[in-house]
């Protein structure tokens, strides 16, 4: 039997009837030519041919594959049943996707930035050297998303271990690309010379960086392009090995291009460009970092020697620590010195890479993965209920079917055939939705300043899981009433009408208690998008002591522009000001740091001769500041020209700092110091201000002393700048004129614009990701479980229509019909609501750190969320009670 | 319709002699399904008698075996009917399975009426 015969079949079985029409009508004209009348010649002719189907029958059977023609047969009715049931099919398949597509997209990512390994040859072996103990106690500059260690401690360290067979270090750097105008940021990597071969990564063109490339000093150092880089700013061209780059103003020569797989070592981040750590000067210029003992801006690994264990390493990194430490002692303070000699260096397992967005995510990641589970858990209830629901109504069917002849295995099989077609749609449906929504949330963690790369790729063993899960429910609750079903008398069946006879009072326990589940798991996640909604909201409305509307913060890059160091203070004056004059800008002020942007700047203060531990914030900004915020000043001045260069030291301060370090006493005019290191300068400032609290780095923190500082008494000011100004106008017309007005002062300042509320949102993100995620599987849930109890309460009106029937009949009216079925759906409500919301409350605890102005068992979030969830939940059954209450008691009792 | 002469024999075909005896009928040449079951019975002066169920099924069978191939013809009274004729391999078959029938007949008969 051939394949093509198999697919030809039904062309075959019509040229069988033809062949046997012929028969007919041959046989027909002879039985005429033997003399009888045309009507009985036919019906002979028939009658001699005998079943015409039984014979086409089989000559079918013939070409076919019974159990493949069998099963097809058996899906396409399945699919024919679903189109008549649009309602149930479209329930069960959404819900089926949405739980299996949710739980695989956090899943990929939590997979993605928790649990894989780095694409790069025994990640096993590789290991994150930094300092294990004490905690803290480092002071100096940090910079980089991993500043574990100083250049000089990276070089000691490096020279000193014996563990490793081979050890790196590296910083993120953003590289500019431009040399004028508006900033181009590349994705930038200061590579140690043996960062390549030490994680085992050769170079899909050319070559990588090597050990020689990396001399102090170091001339024309080469440059290796990431994949990604590679693709979108030279269009994957071959002959871009040998070309050259510019990045920060240098130029550098592109010897090779990093395979696609390769990323670098921090999850969640692609590098674009990698240079050697010898050029971190062409950037940093005088600033440069490798010779200096307190800052910390590198990161570094190490592959562990073949035999030798985790224990080892350590134990010979705590060997050499005393001596490293010793060699490499920033001048600090005597106790930070002493403090700094207690460090050990450290060794931790690394083969799943660094990275700052697990960090940030990994506990929300987990949270919404666990929603995720609670989605999937009430959308395979819901599926459970709906397939018993389903099973009762065709216990009718199921019995005609057996009546007249059908076998209890092929009922059995056209039943699995239904529930695996919609577990398969309702599957594929869900594969789709992982990628979209892996997408989204990719994108949702993507900022304007901070490219979010995660290699996603659908994830078969958790799609598989789920999948299963789904498709279990489906075979197990839409067969097991089934088969019992069959297992009954069909003339049992039969005779018990429209109230099935299987319909056992457990069975419609089991439904109840389904939707109790239900009811009880969504207020979880209700309470949960309550609870991360309100943080958000509150985050969003509190006085943060400025206003952020209209506020477009200017980053500019002097670097290029070759201003010496003495002239900087008045070429920024003189920025400041153009750029305060420009059209639609109603004021504009120099800001050292812009709050909310996550910087920072501190240290401890000295009142009269007295040291004070407690760390204070500082900004340094230029008068109208406080005006362009829109802080109040509610004693004392601004800045002014009085505090020219070359006066008195002013400050202004915080209410905060007043309360703190001035408790009852006049701060204005008072005077105190920086308790700056020995050997620097320790000028006194006078207070001239107080304004308004404001928030610093987060707006999560708590409000801290903060003092204010006149960029215009700066003396050495680095070589950046920068400036918020006020506008009411859109910012996409100030823009040009701000880089125009630049232009004029000098041609080579980079400039970069942010606006503040896009900052605020951006630091919000995680808060943000959670009230949207939280509150879309919230709802979703809420509407699950909304239709588990519409479905069964209209099943009870309908099985109870007869006694409804009768009560209406014995003088019930309409509002004792509605109150009756309305009381069953509210019983079930309550006692739902009653186990969700101890459950909500242990589930809330988990996310406590998360939460923001909130208690996890705020009393008025559980409110809400059972509030909100009752009404709509109370909504869904009142249409079947009206259902009930229209009833007309003579037809009800009639179908008895 | 009652048959005059010999007792018919129906539905007691031996396994494979329809197939001989449509191969042998088609052996003269291409004809449709109800000339063969028609031939059959006159030649088997009534005895044999072709069920149509059976009929139809075996000439698929045969064709799909490619011992016999069909194509539509029009019929003595001008009637589409689908006509089969004998293939190569179909001759060969003819020759094959008269050869083994004869054999068994032979078989048969020693048992039945031994010498």
């Amino acid at each position: 039997m051939s394949l093509k015969k198999f697919f030809r079949r039904s062309a075959w079985d019509d040229e069988r009837s033809r062949e046997l029409d012929a028969y007919v009508a041959i046989e027909t004209d002879e039985n005429i030519a033997r003399g009888m009348s045309p009507a009985d010649a036919r019906d002979a002719a028939r009658r001699k041919l005998g079943n015409a189907t039984l014979v086409r029958e089989e000559i079918y059977q013939m070409n076919t594959v019974t159990i493949v023609d069998a099963a097809w047969r058996d899906v396409k009715y399945g699919a024919r049943l679903l189109r008549l049931n649009p309602g149930f099919a479209l329930v069960a398949i959404l819900s089926l996707a949405l739980g299996i597509g949710a739980n695989t997209a956090i899943f990929q990512l939590l997979d993605a930035v928790r649990i894989r390994t780095l694409p790069v040859k025994s990640p096993e072996e590789l290991v994150e050297i930094r300092i294990a103990a004490p905690v803290g106690g480092r002071t100096g500059q940090f910079s980089g998303r991993t500043p574990s260690l100083t250049n000089p401690l990276w070089e000691q360290m490096r020279d000193r271990q014996q563990v490793f067979s081979d050890v790196f270090a590296w910083s993120g750097a953003g590289f500019d690309l431009t040399t004028s105008g508006e900033a181009r940021t590349a994705q930038g990597l200061w590579v140690s010379g043996d960062f390549f071969k030490g994680l085992g990564v050769s170079a899909l063109l050319g070559r990588t960086i090597a050990a020689a490339d990396d001399r102090r000093g170091c001339q024309a150092p080469p440059a290796v392009l990431g994949y990604g880089f590679w693709q979108r700013e030279y269009g994957g061209d071959a002959s871009v090995v040998g070309r050259s780059i510019t990045l920060d103003g240098h130029s550098f020569d592109i010897v090779g291009v990093a395979p696609a797989s390769f990323f670098g070592v921090e999850v969640g981040r692609a590098f674009d460009v990698a240079v050697p750590l010898c050029a971190e000067p062409f950037s940093r210029g005088a600033r440069t970092a490798l010779d200096k003992k307190d800052v910390w801006f590198l990161g570094a690994m190490g592959r562990l020697k073949p035999g030798v264990s985790m224990e080892q390493a350590r134990a010979q990194l705590a060997a050499v620590s005393a001596s490293t430490f010793q060699e490499t002692l920033p001048a600090y303070r005597p106790q930070d010195a002493k403090h700094y000699l207690e460090f050990k260096l450290g060794a931790y397992p690394a083969g799943t890479g660094i990275s700052q967005l697990r960090r940030q995510y990994e506990s929300p990641l987990w949270l919404l993965l666990a929603t995720t589970g609670l989605v999937l858990l009430i959308a395979c209830a819901n599926l459970a209920n709906l397939m018993l629901a389903r099973a009762t109504a065709r216990e009718r069917e199921i019995a005609v079917r057996l009546a007249i002849g059908a076998s209890r295995g092929r009922i059995v099989r056209q039943l699995v055939a239904e529930s695996l077609l919609i577990a398969a749609i309702g599957a594929a449906a869900g594969a789709m939705l992982a990628q979209s929504l892996s997408r989204f949330l990719v994108d949702f963690l993507t900022t304007s300043n901070n490219r979010v790369f995660v290699a996603l790729t659908l994830d078969w063993r958790i799609f598989a899981f789920t999948a299963a899960l789904g498709v279990l429910t489906c075979v197990v609750f839409g067969l097991v009433p089934a088969i019992r079903a069959t297992g009954a008398a069909p003339g049992a069946a039969m005779k018990a009408g429209s109230r099935g006879a299987t319909d056992t009072k457990e069975r419609f326990g089991m439904r109840r208690a389904l939707v109790v589940a239900q009811v009880a798991l969504s207020l979880v996640l209700v309470v949960g998008a309550v609870l991360f909604v309100r943080s958000l909201r509150n985050l969003m409305t509190l006085d943060a002591g400025f206003q952020q509307e209209g506020i477009l913060v200017v980053n500019m890059d002097l670097r290029r522009t070759g201003i010496p160091e003495e002239r900087r203070s008045a070429v920024f004056a003189e920025i400041t000001s153009r750029v305060a004059a420009l059209p639609g800008v109603a004021s504009a002020a120099q800001a050292f740091i812009v709050p909310v942007s996550g910087s920072g700047w501190n240290n401890n203060i000295v009142i009269d001769g007295k040291k004070y531990t407690e760390n204070v914030n500082f900004n340094s900004v230029s008068p109208g500041y406080f005006r362009t915020m829109g802080t109040p000043v509610l004693a004392g001045r601004d800045f002014d020209e009085r505090d020219a260069p070359g006066a008195d030291k002013t400050a202004i301060v915080t209410q905060l700092f007043a309360r703190k370090f001035f408790p009852g006493a006049a701060p204005l005019g008072r005077t105190f110091q920086i308790d700056e290191a020995p050997g620097r300068p320790q000028p006194l400032y006078r207070i001239v201000g107080i304004v308004k609290d404001t928030k610093y780095t987060d707006l999560r923190e708590e409000m801290t002393p903060l003092v204010f500082f006149d960029a215009a008494q700066e003396e050495k000011p680095d070589p950046f700048l920068q400036v918020v100004l006020r506008s009411s106008a859109p910012l996409t017309s100030i823009t040009p004129s701000v880089t125009a007005a630049l232009g004029e002062v000098n041609r080579n300042i980079i400039v970069q614009f942010q606006t503040l509320p896009s900052m605020v949102r951006d630091s919000l993100l995680r808060e943000r990701l959670m009230a949207t995620l939280s509150g879309f599987f919230g709802a979703l849930a809420a509407l699950i479980a909304t239709i588990g109890l519409y479905g069964v309460m209209s099943y009870t009106v309908a099985r109870r229509r007869n006694e409804i029937g009768i009560r209406m009949a014995l003088g019930a009216d309409r509002r004792d019909v509605v109150r009756l079925v309305m009381g069953e759906a509210g019983a079930l409500l309550v006692a739902g609501v009653i186990v969700g919301t101890a459950l909500a409350i242990a589930a809330a605890r988990t996310a406590a750190t998360l939460l923001f102005g909130l208690h996890p068992g705020d009393p008025a979030t559980l409110a809400i969320a059972a509030g909100g969830l009752g009404a709509i939940a109370m909504l869904a059954s009142y249409v079947p009670a009206l259902r009930a209450a229209r009833l007309e008691p003579t037809e009800a009792l009639r179908e008895e | 319709m009652p048959k005059r002469g010999n007792q018919p024999i129906q539905g007691e075909m031996l396994q494979g002699t329809l197939d001989l005896l449509i191969l042998k009928t088609l052996g003269v040449g291409p004809a449709h399904g109800h000339t063969i079951a028609y031939a059959i019975e006159r030649q088997s002066e009534d005895v044999l008698q072709v069920e149509h169920g059976s009929l139809y099924p075996a000439l698929h069978r045969l064709e799909d075996r490619g011992w016999i191939s069909s194509f539509w013809g029009t019929s003595e009274n001008n009637r589409r009917a689908r006509y089969y004729r004998l293939t190569p391999l179909g001759r060969k078959q003819l020759a094959a399975q008269t050869t083994r029938w004869d054999e068994i007949v032979r078989a048969v008969n020693r048992i039945l009426r031994p010498a």
